[in-house]
């Protein structure tokens, strides 16, 4: 006699799924949000350096393969950030004594709001 | 059944005391709109094959006994209508992550080990139970309300990815069943759950798939309660290392 079967998880799990897939989608633009405080560092880094390289740099970044991997960065961020707020009320649900506020209260109190508060302020400190 | 409509099952076999492998079994079920899964499953164990093994008990999604992979979802097979598929064949595998006894019958013993180690029960400082109940408000009661329904059903174990990589992984149902004990505005042994709670095995071995919201028949959100026992545990670390002579 034999003793219990072990069924392991499918090793492609994660492509088996919308919902998986959806998840490593999250999982994987987070490599550009990473990515591009790299490339934010250097650009500090550069701009340090004088003038000279910063310009370097800048002319650089004109190139449209450049252009294209901020788009592609922007894209990436964009959905990275949204799914998170939209994930913010399972993490940190609010209650008002029994009642628990709705999600997307909740998503736009502590996820929309103080990103729209925040890059409100760095453009405003950027343009005047 | 000449004439009347006809759905196939394709049902998962698995049995220890042959030496064969584990094989997929077709049966053709009379098929009728109101029957769920179960209804088909106990069908074929009365008239066509009385071998087949499977577990279940109250057929209203109470007793959380009947979960098994329908074409590969997580499902209470009580609540997964045959209408929902036909004319299709319908695939009835046992819950994937746990070792299968017979059929579709699966071990729960590992499940039943981590349930018990979040030492799931009211833990109290004082050394002697009060007279009457413990009082508490409908807001406090609202606090973990959510994260008692749960039935045991194992549905987050099988849709979790997590816990073929990481075997001792306390998993959703145990997590929740903790959380909502640390919730507890009756309870006091959070700094017992802690040591349980706080590793990689527990609530840092989630990644947040969310699946085991998903799949959960009671709408406990597992997935929740383990991102808020995440927050609680960093708390805890915080004030373990900015606050060493506090209790923690």
């Amino acid at each position: 006699m034999r003793g219990p079967l072990r069924r392991p998880f499918p090793r492609d799990w994660f492509v088996r799924k919308g919902a998986y897939r959806r998840f490593m989608a999250r999982e994987l633009t987070s490599v550009f949000v990473g990515g591009y405080i790299v490339f934010l560092l250097v650009w500090l880094h550069q701009l340090g350096q004088g003038p000279q390289q910063y310009h370097a740099l800048v002319e650089t970044m004109r190139h449209p393969l450049a252009v294209m991997l901020h788009a592609l960065a922007l894209l990436a961020a964009l959905y990275h950030s949204i799914t998170w707020f939209n994930l913010t009320p399972a993490v940190m649900p609010l209650r008002i004594g029994e009642d628990r506020l709705p999600n997307a209260v909740v998503a736009i109190a502590m996820g929309y709001l103080p990103w729209v508060a925040v890059s409100g302020a760095i453009l405003w400190g950027v343009l005047r | 059944m000449a004439g009347e409509a006809t759905i196939t099952l394709e049902v998962f076999r698995y049995r220890p005391d042959d030496d064969g492998e584990a094989t997929i079994q077709d049966y053709r079920v009379p098929y009728h709109e109101h029957w769920v899964v179960l209804d088909a499953l106990n069908w074929i164990k009365d008239h066509a094959d009385g071998t087949l093994s499977f577990r279940w008990s109250c057929r209203m999604g109470v007793c959380g006994s009947c979960g098994m992979m329908v074409n590969g979802e997580a499902k209470l097979t009580c609540a997964v209508f045959l209408k929902d598929y036909y004319p299709s064949a319908i695939r009835v595998e046992p819950l994937i992550n746990f070792p299968v006894e017979r059929d579709l019958v699966i071990s729960m013993d590992d499940f039943l080990a981590k349930l018990q180690a979040v030492k799931p029960w009211l833990i109290r400082d004082d050394e002697e139970p009060p007279g009457a109940e413990y009082l508490q408000t409908p807001s406090q009661l609202a606090q973990y309300q959510q994260f008692s329904m749960c039935i045991n059903c194992m549905l987050c174990y099988a849709a979790c990815p997590e816990i073929d990589g990481i075997p001792d992984f306390l998993g959703p149902a145990a997590i929740a069943l903790a959380h909502r004990y640390n919730l507890d505005s009756r309870d006091q042994g959070q700094s017992e759950r802690q040591e349980v709670l706080g590793g990689e095995e527990a609530v840092w071995g989630c990644t947040f798939v969310g699946e085991c919201t998903a799949v959960c028949p009671k709408n406990v959100d597992p997935a929740g309660a383990i991102q808020q026992a995440k927050v609680a545990s960093t708390k805890d670390w915080y004030r373990h290392v900015l606050l060493p002579w506090g209790k923690r």
